[in-house]
């Protein structure tokens, strides 16, 4: 297993695997999107307690998973980077983070639409919205931190440093606001909570899952794909200084 | 060893003293920035005691911010840093006193101004005794948060919105616990919890964040 | 004709459900988009310069292979 992983931190070899996978990835991506919505849309019944909005979560649980399991990757292949210092473990954390960053967003606003009608309003301080507040802002912390370094192989190890130390946190943060959430709010907040999920709806939800899954990776081998490219390019410019 | 991380702190204080300005200035943003709130929220008093615990915190952690982004960069500007990574100090007790003394230059001001602060804000006295031990345990951890920050982001152009951009959102878990400490004070009940947890945040930020700031500075002078 | 109104209707949700799938496809689609055109530009501006390694490899291999000729 240990081999296999060093092989795919060599660019060239990586390239090869992604171009490979990719049309597999994109496709399965389509399929399953088209699969999800149709199901979401037209198949799946409308919620007792609910009614029509819990077809907003078809969109919204996806992309807050999605969301958090991002960073979590972004934390190992930061980690990956800094011990071993794989070059694509960096890449693929620089590479994440916007994708990551746009899920979380989606999670926020799709989570204020189906607020609104079930809690008559946009915004609630409830613990999961907060919660995704605050990754979403240190998605954007660590893309700020990328951008702000002229040095490649510095802003890499700098970045990941920041992942890792958020990492850590983050448990720590969850538990506070959670906890913060149960002092300030009324526990009367109706959410997808508990064994009630029926199976008409959770079959969507996962294929959805799935869908968004398979659109993560699909776009994450394009934008690795664009960070391999742009090193290269970077030290081809330099070298042709040099001469 | 020991004596190499006090003589650190000393110069550190010693620099401190005699540029002055930097500790007034420090306090002076904490009083004006808490002053604000009653101006703008009304001068009612209920009203005043209901956020006082949550401004006072909140003043805090921004006093903190401000001199974060300093706590290296004087030295890296002019290479002492270089040589202090170098010495025979190993970087983390380096990174340790700067913290050390940066929280007793920046952040023991604003604790022991606070009980002015709060009265003016209609706080309770078993209040004002929670918030100066919730700040006593916590405000470590707000040092210790930022030393990595202000490690990452030091030879860095703008890099004092960056730090924030970073290290705020890291805070959140202390200004929770803080403000919850000082609230079940005021409702008289128990909050020895909540200061453990402030503590456990402080000593688990004394493990992890010594060790990250030191990488951020390796990185930086290399 | 009805029952695709109903449809649209999302039983009096319309103005939020709506919303949140249009707001999901299109911050998919601009981040699928920007994503695409970075990898586009980069390769474009990858090309001269594979090109001219390209050329100087070959270059370099004929002259090893013929090296007293033109002296």
């Amino acid at each position: 297993m240990a081999i296999d992983f060093h092989k795919y931190a060599n660019p060239t070899r990586f390239l090869r695997l992604a171009s490979a996978v990719f049309p597999w990835v994109t496709g399965a991506a389509v399929l399953l999107l088209v699969t999800g919505l149709y199901m979401g849309l037209f198949v799946a019944p409308e919620d007792y307690q609910q009614g029509e909005t819990v077809r907003i979560m078809f969109v919204h649980v996806p992309a807050a998973w999605m969301g958090m399991s991002v960073y979590t990757m972004m934390a190992v292949s930061a980690a990956a980077g800094l011990i071993w210092k794989h070059p694509v473990a960096d890449l693929s954390a620089k590479a994440a983070a916007p994708i990551g960053a746009c899920f979380t967003l989606l999670a926020l606003v799709t989570g204020a639409l189906w607020g609104q009608p079930m809690w008559g309003t946009y915004w609630v301080w409830d613990a999961r919205l907060t919660s995704m507040l605050i990754l979403l802002f240190l998605y954007l912390g660590y893309m700020a931190l990328w951008g702000s370094f002229d040095d490649h192989s510095k802003a890499a190890r700098a970045a990941a440093i920041l992942v890792l130390v958020g990492a850590i946190n983050i448990p720590v943060i969850k538990f506070s606001v959670d906890w913060w959430n149960t002092l300030h709010q009324p526990a009367s907040v109706a959410t997808l909570d508990g064994p009630k999920i029926h199976g008409s709806i959770l079959t969507p939800l996962l294929v959805m899952g799935a869908a968004y899954m398979m659109l993560f990776l699909s776009v994450f081998i394009i934008r690795v794909k664009a960070e391999i490219m742009d090193r290269r390019l970077q030290i081809m410019k330099i070298s042709q200084l040099q001469e | 060893m020991m004596a190499g991380f006090l003589g650190l702190v000393r110069r550190e204080l010693l620099l401190a003293f005699r540029q002055g300005s930097a500790l007034t200035l420090t306090l002076a943003f904490f009083v004006i920035a808490v002053t604000l709130f009653p101006l703008g929220v009304g001068p009612e008093l209920n009203i005043l005691q209901r956020i006082g615990p949550g401004v006072l915190w909140v003043g805090a952690l921004l006093s903190c911010l401000l001199t974060l982004d300093r706590m290296f960069q004087a030295d890296f500007e002019d290479g002492s840093l270089d040589l202090l990574m170098i010495g025979r100090v190993p970087v983390e007790l380096v990174v340790l006193a700067k913290v050390v003394s940066h929280w007793l230059t920046s952040i023991l001001p604003l604790i022991l101004i606070t009980p002015l602060l709060a009265v003016s804000l209609n706080m309770p006295f078993d209040g004002i005794v929670a918030m100066e031990f919730a700040l006593l345990l916590g405000s470590p951890a707000l040092s210790l948060i930022g030393s990595v920050g202000a490690g990452l982001t030091v030879g860095l152009r703008r890099g004092g919105v960056l730090l924030s951009l970073m290290v705020l959102p890291l805070y959140i878990p202390v200004l929770i616990f803080g403000v919850a400490a000082v609230e079940a004070a005021i409702a008289v009940l128990p909050m020895a919890s909540h200061l453990s947890l402030l503590a456990a945040m402080s000593l688990g930020a004394l493990v992890v964040c010594p060790v990250a700031a030191a990488a951020a500075l390796r990185l930086a002078v290399d | 004709m009805a029952e695709f109104n109903e449809f649209l209707e999302m039983g009096g949700y319309a103005a939020f459900v709506w919303p949140s799938y249009l707001v999901s496809a299109v911050v998919l689609t601009l981040l699928v988009v920007f994503s695409v055109r970075r990898l586009r530009r980069i390769e474009r501006d990858l090309k001269p310069f594979e090109e001219r390694r390209q050329a100087r490899r070959n270059r370099t291999r004929s002259s090893r292979t013929e090296p007293l000729n033109d002296t």
